[in-house]
């Protein structure tokens, strides 16, 4: 990827000539005067940021407000943009934009802040300025929650490339004395096919940026699309193959040192006491700190820090956490659950009476369900490097939320945030892991107290055991079944977790009365988001039980699921595409046995069938069919690996994935006591895309994980009777 | 000093020998291509070629290293900058998501293909199953390293 520099951004500008920016009308107050001449004249309507440039070698720039960790968003926002410009795919580019706070989308706030706000059209500018500041608040240059195309790609990256579109055509019309009605555009340049004349789109670029912004910049409808629904190569992926791709880990500063840490293994825990005599001779260790919360050993290399490190003795503070084991985890849910009862929690969702219909029902399911704490086992581990000197700091990392990054290393420095200069590399896997800050504040202290350039790396036993843990969860349920076999009534209740708040909901099933419910359990983890959020726990309760539901009803699982989703043709058909692709009710071979599920989440519908071999000593996922709507897919390619790599991410966490505790600290270390799906262990995938709805798109980097844990536990249960109500799959006996 | 052959250059540095190879060729060498993922030859994101046979520098001595010829990702490509059938075969298949595994992935594919042109299913199996992807593009690493097992073969005749 470009590497952003503000002097050469605004050099390239207008105010240097011979170059177009264009950036997205959302309100007044633009704070960017470099870009003045490019603000509308409407009232309300002015420019947030620059989004593209056109250079005077004719080349396409499009600035990607989202960091790449594999998801692709580089490419498919850049796809989204030089589509509505009608831009030559071959010749754009692609620059990843700095932290700053102008790069704050307004979307990804609203969607966070008010997911189901409905505003009338008059209020909308006011309102979309308000929702821009409190984003800004909250530091929310954020990459996560599936968000990327369906908020940034759709309301900003088509709007620019349609402005500057537009923009360009104008200034043609001017300079040619012809109607824009005559003029079209096409691989990056502007044509006038009455009078054979055309140019390229640099030609009419600095005459472009003096042209008012459009209000409303027209966007093309699906049959328009050229670049938009192409499975174009990912713009990352030679640099991932020749090792020049730059990751946080492999920032270069001249003069920097190394720095190995550990913390205490009862997180909240503090450091009392260290014996270091060892450490103080090692050859190459520079200095030892206790930071109080963390003991830091820096060195002339990472390997003798680490070696130094290894070698402390360190005492650490009692704490709440001491003596918490695995199982009292469970109880304490469990108690929290029993002492809720029937009226008690907070209630989510409600409709009809769910406890008097489950009173009248004809068949009762009572089941409870428990899923561990996971860790997001990042291939990079945590690293950041920093550098504090003359009241300014530079940090490099990759982290999902740079401005976030950039303002904790600011507080952690004494500095203000605009004396941190943030450098993002590509991500080694984010997963939600690389949102918090706690590598940054580490390595900023460190870097603070030494002077120098720091590179702080976590070992993979530090990376497994102070993680930002996906929760527990228990989740207990109640449903009952009319004389017919339908599902009439549900009740679940479960231990609190974060968001998507509709995570626990089922509104796409016809449910007449439901209560959903949760109760909070407080722990001394720490707790962050991991791909797919809450949808990775509840996507196998409900589809779990949904599943145990369609068996006392005497249903098979599609069937029942059918008769659930009969009045929501657009979650229909994702439903009945998966069971067709999977040949659904055809005979498999003895131990074999096929489970569907179907989890919405992040806008986006899948439904998927595992297909498992239970002849084996342990469980054999040999197949796995999936169908998706997201709305519409801006790069097949690239959404199909999303759902590859979310099943996977999901497979593994369903038959592996264990964090567990002893005395408060985590057990797992490496990769060999926290396993990970490996190539021989890999199912086929199938994937089919659906193009259900254009205009509301649903995200991809998460969709795919929900459904396969229960895919594969409701398959098992096809091919054996036997129900898995705990994860992992590991830990039950096939035998 | 200790004298190595880094991707066919002679190397030397000046370094404890019982330093892992990865952290020489990250820190001292400055080819960051090679990748540390858990410090234990349980990941595979380290691996290089010592002598033509896939290692993990996570766990192997710069001592052990010493005389010996080591190749990394770096110095896959031809000296025109042709890439290795491998890394064209990773690009042609859209292998990589968050890329930081497929150092290692690619120099076990080279290693495997040197050894055994045609591997079957199983072959690969064996030969990548210490090499973790987290993103999991288990299927487009298989189907890329089928696809530069072909490049070598004539091209089919259709009946």
């Amino acid at each position: 990827m470009g590497k952003w520099s503000r002097r050469a951004f605004i050099g390239a500008g207008v105010t240097a000539g011979g170059a177009l920016i264009v950036g997205v009308a959302v309100r007044q107050g633009n704070p960017i005067d470099e870009l003045g001449p490019l603000l509308a004249n409407g009232e309300n309507e002015q420019l947030l940021n620059a989004w593209v440039k056109v250079d005077t070698d004719n080349v396409v720039t499009a600035v990607i407000p989202h960091v790449e960790m594999g998801q692709g968003v580089h490419t498919a926002l850049a796809q989204m943009l030089a589509d509505e410009m009608d831009a030559d795919w071959n010749k754009v580019q692609i620059l990843e934009a700095p932290a700053d706070m102008q790069y704050v989308s307004d979307s990804i706030g609203r969607d966070f802040l008010f997911p189901n706000l409905q505003v009338p059209a008059l209020l909308e500018p006011t309102v979309a300025g308000g929702i821009l500041e409190l984003a800004q608040a909250m530091g929310l240059q954020f990459t996560g929650g599936s968000y990327s195309v369906r908020a940034t790609g759709q309301r900003a990256m088509r709007t620019a490339g349609a402005a500057a579109r537009e923009m360009l055509v104008a200034a043609a019309a001017s300079e040619w004395q012809v109607p824009e009605s005559e003029i079209t555009a096409a691989d990056s340049m502007v044509i006038h096919a009455r009078s054979g004349k055309s140019e390229p789109f640099a030609a009419f670029a600095r005459a472009a940026a003096e042209q008012s912004l459009p209000a409303k910049p027209k966007l093309k409808s699906p049959d328009n699309y050229k670049i938009m629904g192409q499975p174009m190569a990912r713009h990352d992926i030679p640099a991932k193959v020749d090792g020049s791709a730059i990751f946080g880990i492999d920032a270069d500063v001249p003069g920097m040192k190394y720095a190995a840490v550990k913390a205490p293994p009862v997180i909240g825990a503090t450091v009392e006491s260290m014996n270091a005599s060892t450490a103080k001779t090692m050859p190459g260790v520079l200095q030892i700190l206790n930071m109080g919360d963390f003991v830091a050993v820096v060195a002339d290399s990472y390997w003798l820090a680490q070696q130094a490190l290894n070698s402390i003795d360190t005492r650490y503070s009692k704490t709440e956490g001491d003596g918490l084991d695995q199982d009292a985890i469970f109880a304490r849910y469990a108690a929290a659950l029993d002492e809720a009862g029937e009226d008690g929690g907070d209630t989510q969702t409600e409709a009809g009476d769910a406890v008097q219909s489950f009173a009248e029902a004809a068949t009762k399911v009572e089941a409870e369900y428990t899923v561990p704490f996971l860790a997001h086992a990042t291939m990079e581990p945590m690293n950041c490097t920093a550098w504090v000197r003359d009241g300014k700091c530079d940090v490099w990392s990759g982290h999902q939320a740079p401005v976030n990054a950039r303002q904790a290393a600011a507080d952690a420095a004494g500095l203000a945030f605009e004396d941190v200069t943030y450098h993002n590399g590509y991500l080694g896997g984010g997963f939600g892991r690389r949102s918090d800050n706690d590598a940054i504040i580490m390595a900023t202290r460190i870097a603070k107290a030494t002077g120098y350039p720091v590179k702080m790396i976590w070992s993979r036993e530090e990376d497994t055991a102070q993680d930002h843990y996906r929760p527990s969860a228990t989740s207990r349920f109640k449903g009952g079944l009319d004389k017919d076999g339908k599902l009439v009534s549900w009740d679940n209740i479960h231990t609190h977790l974060f968001d998507p708040a509709d995570a626990p909901t089922v509104p796409y099933y016809n449910i007449a009365s439901h209560k959903i419910r949760k109760v909070d359990v407080p722990m001394h983890l720490r707790f962050g988001p991991w791909r797919s959020v809450d949808h990775s726990q509840h996507g196998f309760f409900i589809e779990s039980f949904v599943d145990e539901m369609a068996d006392a009803a005497g249903k098979d699982g599609y069937a029942f699921r059918r008769e659930l989703l009969a009045e929501s043709p657009r979650h229909l058909k994702v439903l009945d595409t998966a069971a067709k692709m999977s040949g659904w009710g055809n005979a498999l071979p003895e131990k074999h046995g096929r489970g569907i599920a179907f989890v919405p989440s992040f806008g986006s519908i899948v439904a998927q069938v595992a297909e498992v071999d239970m002849s084996g000593p342990k469980p054999k996922v040999t197949k796995v069919y999936v169908a998706a709507d997201p709305g519409f897919v801006v790069n097949p390619d690239g959404f199909t690996a999303q759902m590859e790599s979310g099943i996977v991410y999901g497979l593994t966490a369903a038959l592996y994935g264990d964090i567990t505790l002893k005395d408060g600290a985590v057990q797992q270390s490496n990769f060999h006591d926290y396993r990970m799906l490996r190539i021989d262990e890999m199912p086929e995938v199938e994937v089919a895309l659906i193009n259900g709805d254009h205009e509301r798109l649903g995200g991809g980097g998460e969709p795919g994980l929900p459904p396969i844990a229960p895919a594969v536990t409701n398959a098992i249960f096809a091919a054996t009777g036997k129900r898995i109500r705990a994860l992992p799959i590991a830990k039950h006996d096939f035998a | 000093m200790i004298k190595l052959n880094v991707n066919g250059q002679p190397r030397e540095v000046d370094a404890d020998p019982a330093t892992p190879l990865l952290w020489i060729i990250r820190e001292n060498l400055k080819m960051p291509g090679t990748k540390f993922g858990c410090g234990i030859a349980q990941c595979g994101a380290c691996t290089v070629h010592l002598d033509g046979k896939p290692v993990r520098s996570c766990s192997t001595s710069l001592s052990a290293a010493e005389g010996k010829t080591i190749a990394t990702i770096e110095g896959l490509a031809s000296e025109d900058g042709t890439l290795h059938k491998v890394q064209q075969a990773w690009i042609e298949a859209q292998v990589p998501q968050c890329g930081y595994c497929q150092s290692g992935q690619i120099m076990s594919a080279v290693a495997l293909l040197e050894k055994n042109p045609r591997p079957t299913d199983a072959q690969i199996d064996e030969a990548m199953a210490g090499n973790v992807c987290r993103c999991g593009m288990y299927g487009r690493i298989r189907r890329a390293i089928k696809a530069a097992a072909d490049i070598d073969q004539p091209a089919q005749v259709e009946a």
